[in-house]
């Protein structure tokens, strides 16, 4: 079984992250928590960008940080694609360019070709030829779904994708995340602090406050017995705005 | 905008203006086709348009590290990073003449550095062409040096962290999202750095010397000339000119936008 | 360390403050009493610095109510910016080439000779290419510095050269005769054809080295006092002072010559 493996401590400064779980393939682990949780921190650690104190991450038998053995993969040999909250899609760039950054940045000879196709099942074709500026803030999510997806990540990473839309457009774009983490083979990652996202999209859920894991489970499972005050305040949330 | 604001706006505005004005007015334009084909004024603009250019070469190869280097040091502890500032800093605020008489002692034949280069190579710098774009690269670079520096601070670095989940290494990630986003910064200091060096007097003529086709530039041959037919100095400082308007002219928009931003 | 104290010395020398004199300087003729007031703006040949300042003070000593300031560089700039109009009271020119440019304009009239000058070659005191002769300067290996042929100093250059039949190339041309010193005093060149006086103003700082060609060309300093001058007592009593026997005594010790 290829299971994604993190264990690790990150020195934040107000309060550390200490956090520890596994995920299997082809699942989706929704990490919620309040503001300033560590949710951000740990999406860091796991993309190569937040430097982890101690720990390891391993995805199947591949160690992307180990800190015992030093071993501490560059972001870009991680294979751990990651969506912004603000999508961060390059402005000197078309959408078409952009899909294609990462196939081309590993040296894919028919990035471009590739990019186009994901375009097209992400239905913004028309799209190609625009820069990010002249898209709205649902074209432009949708455009760097296709750039993530297209650099053929191991481990898939939303963070607060849809925390910057309007509500009508957010469901749109989260069904189409659903449908197409339905045929991602590889680890998905989602993290929110909406109770909606959740639901829709995850198959586990790991909570955490004050960089502690503060409960780990099914999204019924949390529901049937929430363990802390912030989790029933979120489960109750559930169909608010 | 309150109205009341046109009223020292207009007068800055006479001020930048009118001297050109007086300049293309006073003009002998019938004599100009013969003052401008002496050899001695296309020797001076050659080597003008030649060391400023080389100046400017040489200061994006160098300065834009720098730029980076200088960028970064709001990591740096107080005084480091402030003496790192000042010392960038410095060529601006120091009156050319005074930078001129500073590269002799480091770089003429009793110099700190020129002096060994003499004894064991046999290398002089005062009075060669090198020694022109070197005064040059002195005064001008630093222009280069806080735009692009401007444009990094500004830019978002977290376009970089994007690049790098999305499989570009450091150097892909520098070349194809860091660059193109710095670059109306990179225009705009290139710009401001090859102005500065075509009009540079003071530093040139006390390092370099003046020599006509070796270091005698545009400038020097101007003043040079305003003692001896004020008419043949207008014909040149006319020269100057055109050569900047054609230069900004001839950059797109968006790398003059960066002297804005 | 010496290099910088050349430095300073050069720096000073240019003007900002005054050499020590080379022999006790003549009194100014005292008046009973003074009347002359107000400040002049005296605009004089670079080669004339170290002498006129030494006038300066003695001049003040007998007119303290009188301000006299100076702007020395070389005589071809001054004079254009005479003809643009800058507001001037008396000009010491160093060719009667310079003061004609100022004549011309009609802004002086009737100068007077008041000193003469000859050029003498100028090394570093370690003479490091071993420089005797100005033949010694055609050697193309040697660094060379002149005046440009715009100003009095580098007209007397030129015509040194011509009487002389040498073909030397420089390898560069300063703007006054000044900078041509500066640069032998740096030791950034092996020679450097300036006046005796300045040779003389420069103490041990250079060598000089006298060439019997050098009286081919001998530069003639025309005075006079400007017809815009707002101050014209005041400059007529310093035009008279210069050509006193006082004066000329002071600016002979100098290494002028007689006009």
């Amino acid at each position: 079984m290829n299971r994604l493996v993190a264990d690790v401590r990150v020195a934040r400064g107000s309060f550390d992250l200490d956090v520890s779980f596994s995920l299997g393939e082809r699942r989706t682990l929704a990490i919620v928590g309040p503001n300033g949780a560590g949710k951000s921190s740990l999406v860091g650690a796991l993309a190569g960008f937040v430097e982890v104190g101690e720990g390891r991450i391993l995805v199947g038998d591949r160690v992307i940080s180990d800190t015992a053995a030093g071993i501490d993969l560059p972001m870009d040999k991680r294979r751990v694609g990651v969506v912004f909250q603000d999508h961060l899609l390059f402005p000197h760039l078309t959408v078409l360019q952009n899909v294609a950054f990462g196939p081309r940045s590993v040296g894919r000879e028919d990035a471009v070709a590739h990019a186009a196709a994901w375009l097209d099942r992400l239905g913004i074709a028309s799209l190609a030829a625009q820069h990010p500026r002249q898209l709205s803030g649902g074209q432009a999510q949708r455009v760097a779904l296709a750039r993530t997806l297209a650099a053929e990540p191991s481990v898939f990473v939303l963070d607060e994708p849809f925390a910057s839309l309007d509500v009508e457009v957010r469901d749109e774009v989260r069904a189409e995340v659903a449908l197409h983490l339905g045929s991602f083979t590889g680890h998905t990652i989602l993290v929110s602090h909406d109770i909606d996202d959740v639901a829709a999209l995850a198959d586990e859920v790991l909570v955490i406050e004050s960089g502690r894991v503060s409960q780990r489970g099914t999204l019924a499972e949390i529901q049937a017995t929430p363990a802390t005050a912030y989790i029933r305040r979120l489960l109750s949330g559930r169909g608010e705005n | 905008m309150p109205p009341a604001l046109w009223i020292p706006a207009g007068i800055a505005l006479g001020l930048l203006v009118l001297p050109l004005l007086g300049l293309i007015i006073r003009a002998p334009w019938a004599q100009l086709p013969e003052l401008l084909s002496r050899p001695t004024v296309l020797q001076a603009l050659g080597l003008s348009v030649g060391t400023a250019g080389l100046t400017t070469v040489l200061s994006l190869l160098l300065g834009v590290p720098l730029a980076f280097v200088l960028a970064s040091s709001v990591d740096w502890p107080a005084v480091p990073r402030r003496l790192m500032r000042a010392l960038v800093t410095v060529p601006l605020v120091l009156p050319p003449v005074v930078g001129g008489v500073a590269l002799l002692l480091l770089l003429g034949r009793r110099g700190l550095i020129g002096q060994p280069l003499d004894d064991w190579f046999g290398i002089t710098i005062p009075f060669t062409t090198a020694a022109v774009v070197i005064a040059q690269t002195f005064v001008a670079m630093p222009f280069l040096v806080l735009s692009v520096e401007g444009a990094l601070r500004a830019s978002d670095r977290r376009f970089e962290i994007a690049a790098g989940t999305l499989g570009a290494s450091r150097f892909t990630t520098f070349r194809r999202v860091t660059l193109p986003l710095i670059a109306p910064g990179i225009g705009a200091g290139a710009l401001l750095c090859f102005t500065r060096a075509l009009g540079e007097f003071g530093a040139t003529i006390t390092f370099a010397g003046s020599f006509p086709g070796v270091t005698q530039t545009l400038p020097i041959a101007t003043y040079l000339e305003l003692q001896r037919d004020p008419d043949a100095a207008i014909a040149l400082s006319l020269v100057l000119i055109v050569v900047s308007i054609v230069v900004l002219v001839s950059l797109r928009d968006r790398w003059t936008a960066g002297l804005s931003s | 360390m010496k290099r910088a104290l050349a430095l300073v010395a050069i720096l000073a020398l240019a003007g900002c403050a005054s050499t020590p004199e080379p022999t006790p300087a003549p009194a100014a003729p005292a008046t009973s009493e003074d009347t002359l007031s107000g400040s002049i703006t005296v605009f004089a040949a670079a080669s004339l610095t170290d002498s006129f300042d030494q006038l300066k003070t003695e001049f003040v000593k007998a007119h303290p109510n009188v301000e006299i300031i100076f702007n020395f560089g070389g005589s071809s700039a001054l004079a254009e910016q005479i003809v643009q109009g800058a507001p001037v009271d008396v000009f010491a020119a160093a060719s009667p080439a310079t003061m004609a440019t100022v004549v011309d304009a009609s802004l002086a009239s009737d100068p007077t000779d008041f000193v003469s000058n000859t050029l003498e070659l100028a090394v570093p005191t370690d003479n490091p290419a071993g420089v005797k002769t100005l033949t010694d300067l055609e050697n193309p290996d040697l660094t060379v510095a002149f005046c440009a042929a715009e100003v009095p100093c580098g007209a007397a250059t030129v015509k040194v050269l011509d009487a002389t039949g040498l073909s030397i190339t420089p390898d560069t041309y300063e703007q006054d005769v000044r900078a041509v010193l500066t640069k032998v005093q740096l030791g950034e060149v092996d020679a450097g054809l300036v006046y005796k006086t300045d040779v003389l103003a420069a103490g041990d700082t250079v060598l000089g080295i006298e060439f019997a060609e050098a009286s081919e060309a001998v530069n003639l300093y025309p005075i006079a006092t400007l017809t815009d001058s707002q101050n014209a007592e005041a400059a007529d009593a310093f035009v008279a002072w210069v050509l006193s026997p006082e004066g000329q005594d002071l600016l002979q010790t100098w290494g002028f010559g007689a006009p």
